[in-house]
């Protein structure tokens, strides 16, 4: 005999008794019997860091689709780590809220240009994007780069671009836009930190 | 922090001021609840309004916003007026003993030196006298009148019980009552902790309030102990570390000061920087500054930095005036700025006077947002009716907007507020075409590298010469920028000389190649490269240190140090050779944690002193000053070696009651204002309400207003009024209400809350409008006007945070 999970609890309720129909012989198989699995089980979990406040609390991400090539995967679960010192599987509100972040509606897929005294964004490749920001950090750094202050002495910074560099991405990523930014001279850095 | 979460726990008694644990900070404050609940530890809450941390404090006391300082103050004069004070901590530990320069003065507001045209002080009045070696002269009974202890005691005379309450608005019995429970912290088996946040920073003052509480802590002995400490709650999760990468224009990588316009030789550029120690046989860290900064060189320019071209100091950009972003808006507004690139930051919200940055960035030329959401910076030339009222057509500033990553969906390290650099994994692939910020930053670098190489321009040689040895140049992985981060071996570290046989062979420390494992190998001759000194050892030979999980805490005191990698050297409570006496033995049997064994120091952490220093030699716990002690009198700040209290720039009394004869020492006579600001300050008789924004615990800055389930949680922009100021100006509870600054307005609705009374300053009742800050006109909440269009542009004058923590406003019913 083979049934579904709806028709097993049809049969059942319909005043027969589980044992009495393996007693008959109408024996369903194991798996049908089970409840649908937990989506947690074919998950794959990543460890984070809650990326708000600077307590900086362990987070388990859960995230479903097995990394083929072919495979967009979701996030699907967010949760405290236990395995961290501090934060000891604890989030706050907002740490808690974090999975509904990853994935707004308001977040930006595609790079986009506002074009001077437009009224929308229009899409574009990188490979515009790229050239055309290039193009204009050139064009102001080759115009107003200063070599030598009136004093004659060698100062080689650039003034008129500046950099405000993320205090929620990562050490790596900061260290390079500075690095970058100093190699072109860029004189104008901050961050939030300052505010 | 200079301790950590965890070390919370080992506290007697946390007072909490300048900041909102409880809220802000939720998982970081139930290292407080377990202090009070397992040690019977007591906290203390000063705050403008009795908020979450109040609610659970054994002792709440109000305080007006912007009165910090006086408080604090009060606090040093009843501890040295009853001598609460750790007396062989103090003697020890800090320059109380010092001699302070006999022409150092204090009178009618200003300290000696004041260039009123400049707003700037002469300093040659201030700091210690010295011996003819160079050397602080002191005295060990501390009764010379110039003595750093009895120029503290005069100084803070002024601060009684009566003039705290008559500044602050805190009843007089309240305070008292918090300054006993502070003085029973100097007994040397008792630690107490302070912990503040953005309340303290966001003023004219902001540097100063945390130094006065440093100074309390440094007079109870309780830096560099289990418990104690002074401990930032910091803003964004790596906030902490793109401050230690020194994103900012004043400082590199490892909090090395930038050289200026002043440093055209390189020599007197390192010479100006390698302090010499003040005091016999001190450690004086800082002296190893040329090993940081030729290994920094060495990590941008790689080979092209050599000895003969003094590694390429010319290709470092010299500093000259200010860059801070309140600057750079500043020179914006002017005209004086053509590109800005917002990387994950949000300034039209973030910065003061939302009407000024607008105008500002409208006269860009170009302007880059790379960030995972959707802005209201990225979006400042849309109209969204009230909420940004502006005209698209007129603003001809070229808008970008290219999509980052978020932090689940790259792989990397965040360095929380202890300090500690923790790994971690990559969860999903960020959406659409979004690439990591490393990626966009790379691509756009050697894009711009091509365009050099091909067409030429200004001064290509740094952009051509910078190294960017990274396997696929496109996409650097985080792991190569941490290794270099850490710090190699370009050739063989060797040891030093040995002084009875200069010639003999010298051992190999680190061989050529190799992850160093410490700053210890840093060397200035340009055979270790390392980008960022203060990081060194977190990728060694080992491997990722930042990865490690270990749970493990030998001691209980909570210090894990298998968990993560602290800074420095990692260590988890910075100046922790203060946590013994000056034998070397811990100051009482239930705070042992840094000792000397009698060999070596040792103990539940990394000895932060050099570990053979035997206590007899007198090496000092502070290593990183040359004169090895904690500063009490600091002539490094802006307005004045000790703190003293000025007013917001916007008062609402319009008098600062120490110095009611002085109107221009009213506020902080050395805060940098720009002249167009000086007249957007309002006035008390037009703005007479006290105000300051705050965070919500469902919220987090304008980030959160993105994700739903926070949006359905807190979902409008509200103010918090007091029920006597509601009844005054006839508001009721959810009315609408306009709050007008001289800047600016929002619409929005009222809060009447019983958390919020009105103070008795000055003899004068003073009202307090409270502005939780997390709305816009983007994201899934309600939209509603940013909060900081009524702020002012003016900031502390040391860093150029803003003062958003007092202004003045108006408030009424719409």
């Amino acid at each position: 005999m083979d049934m579904n999970r709806r028709q097993f609890f049809r049969v059942s309720s319909a005043g027969l008794i589980g044992s009495s129909l393996v007693a008959m012989g109408f024996s369903p198989t194991a798996a049908l019997a089970e409840t649908r699995n937990y989506k947690l089980a074919r998950s794959t979990v990543a460890r984070s860091t809650c990326p708000y406040c600077s307590v900086s609390c362990g987070m388990l991400i859960y995230t479903l689709g097995d990394k083929a090539k072919n495979v967009t995967s979701k996030v699907i679960h967010v949760e405290g780590d236990p395995d961290n010192p501090v934060s000891r599987g604890t989030l706050c509100p907002k740490g808690a809220g974090v999975m509904d972040m990853i994935n707004a509606p308001t977040r930006v897929k595609y790079p986009e240009v506002r074009e001077a005294g437009s009224k929308e964004w229009k899409r574009i490749s990188w490979d515009e994007a790229l050239t055309r920001i290039a193009k204009h950090m050139k064009a102001d750094r080759d115009a107003n780069f200063v070599q030598k202050n009136e004093a004659g002495t060698t100062v080689n910074r650039w003034t008129t671009t500046s950099f405000l560099i993320c205090s929620s991405s990562s050490n790596e990523s900061s260290y390079l836009s500075v690095k970058v930014a100093r190699s072109l001279g860029m004189v104008g850095i901050d961050t939030q930190a300052r505010v | 922090m200079t301790n950590s979460w965890n070390d919370i726990k080992n506290a007697d008694l946390i007072l909490v001021m300048g900041g909102n644990a409880a809220e802000a900070h939720p998982v970081g404050f139930k290292w407080v609840i377990e202090a009070m609940q397992h040690r019977k530890a007591r906290l203390i809450s000063v705050d403008p309004r009795f908020n979450r941390t109040s609610a659970v404090a054994d002792i709440y006391a109000p305080i007006r916003n912007g009165s910090d300082i006086a408080f604090l103050g009060g606090v040093i004069n009843w501890l040295l007026t009853n001598d609460k004070i750790h007396h062989d901590y103090v003697k020890f530990n800090t320059d109380a003993t010092f001699l302070t320069k006999p022409d150092f003065k204090f009178e009618n507001g200003f300290f000696s030196g004041y260039d009123e045209a400049k707003r700037k002080y002469d300093k040659s009045t201030w700091g210690y006298q010295l011996d003819e070696n160079g050397y602080v002269k002191v005295d060990d009974s501390m009764q010379d009148p110039l003595c750093v202890y009895q120029q503290l005691k005069k100084h803070y005379s002024r601060y009684t019980p009566e003039m705290v309450s008559r500044i602050c608005g805190t009843p007089q019995d309240k305070f008292i009552k918090i300054c006993e429970m502070l003085g029973e912290m100097s007994a040397p088996d008792k630690t107490s902790t302070i912990l503040y946040a953005l309340g303290w920073t966001q003023h004219t003052v902001g540097s100063q309030n945390i130094r006065t509480m440093a100074m309390i802590q440094l007079l109870l002995g309780n830096m560099g102990r289990p418990g104690g400490g002074v401990n930032a709650l910091r803003g964004h999760s790596n906030v902490q570390g793109v401050t230690d990468m020194n994103a900012y224009a004043e400082v590199f990588s490892g909090y090395m000061a930038a050289p200026t316009d002043a440093d055209a030789e390189y020599a007197s550029f390192l010479a100006k920087r390698t302090p010499k120690p003040m005091r016999p046989n001190q450690f004086n860290y800082w002296s190893n500054f040329p090993r940081f900064w030729v290994s920094l060189m060495k990590a941008y320019y790689g080979a092209a930095a050599t000895a003969e071209n003094n590694f390429c100091y010319d290709w470092v950009p010299k500093l000259e005036g200010g860059f801070d972003v309140m600057h750079i808006f500043e020179l914006m507004h002017q005209g004086k700025m053509n590109g800005f690139i917002c990387q994950g930051f949000n300034p039209l919200g973030s910065v003061p006077n939302k009407n000024k940055l607008s105008a500002a960035l409208s006269k860009l030329k170009y302007l880059v947002s790379i960030d995972p959401l959707e802005t209201e910076t990225s979006e400042f030339w849309q109209n969204y009716g009230p909420f940004n009222d502006v005209k698209p057509e007129d603003i001809k500033t070229e808008v970008f907007r290219l999509p980052s990553a978020c932090f689940a969906e790259e792989e990397g390290s965040f360095t929380n507020s202890s300090r500690v650099l923790i790994w971690k994994e990559k969860a999903i692939d960020p959406p659409g075409e979004a690439m990591v910020d490393s990626e966009i930053v790379a691509r756009l670098f050697v894009r711009l590298r091509e365009m050099y190489a091909k067409e030429g321009g200004t001064f290509p040689d740094p952009i051509a010469g910078m190294d960017w040895s990274y396997v696929l140049p496109n996409t650097p992985t985080s792991a190569e920028l941490l290794r270099e981060i850490n710090g190699r071996a370009i050739g063989d570290v060797l040891a030093p000389p040995n002084p009875n046989d200069p010639t003999a062979p010298r051992a190999v420390l680190v061989k050529a190649g190799q992850q160093l494992p410490g700053f210890a190998m840093l060397r200035d001759d340009g055979s270790t490269s390392c980008g960022n000194w203060l990081y060194s050892g977190c990728w060694s030979e080992a491997g990722n240190n930042t990865a490690r999980r270990d749970l493990s805490d030998p001691t209980g005191w909570g210090v894990y140090p298998g968990f993560g990698f602290s800074w420095p050297a990692n260590r988890r409570i910075m100046y922790n050779r203060a946590s013994a006496d000056k034998d070397g033995k811990p100051w009482a049997p239930n705070k042992k944690y840094e000792y000397w064994n009698g060999k070596v120091w040792t103990g539940a952490d990394v000895p932060d002193m050099l570990p053979t220093a035997a206590p007899e030699i007198g090496m000092g716990s502070f290593i990183m000053t040359p004169e090895g002690v904690a500063r009490l009198h600091a002539i490094g700040m802006a307005e004045g070696p000790f703190p003293e209290h000025y007013e917001p720039f916007e008062t609402p009394i319009g008098v600062n009651p120490l110095h009611p004869d002085n109107p221009k020492a009213i506020s902080n006579p050395a805060a940098r204002v720009f002249k167009s600001d000086m007249d957007a300050f309002g006035k008390k008789e037009e703005f007479p309400y006290a105000a300051t924004t705050y965070r919500l615990t469902e919220h987090f800055h304008y980030w959160t207003k993105h994700a739903k389930l926070n949006a359905i949680v807190q979902p409008e922009a509200f103010v918090e009024i007091s029920e006597e100021l509601a009844k005054e100006k006839g508001i009721q509870h959810g009315d609408s209400v306009k709050v007008s600054s001289n800047r600016g307005h929002v619409v929005t609705k009222a809060v009447v809350t019983k958390r919020i009374k009105p103070w008795d300053v000055n003899g004068q009742k003073v009202h307090l409008v409270g502005i939780p800050f997390h709305w816009g006109f983007k994201g899934q909440t309600k939209t509603g006007y940013l909060s900081n269009t009524l702020a002012p542009f003016v900031g502390d004058a040391n860093s150029q945070t803003p003062e958003f923590k007092a202004f003045l406003v108006n408030i009424e019913r719409v």
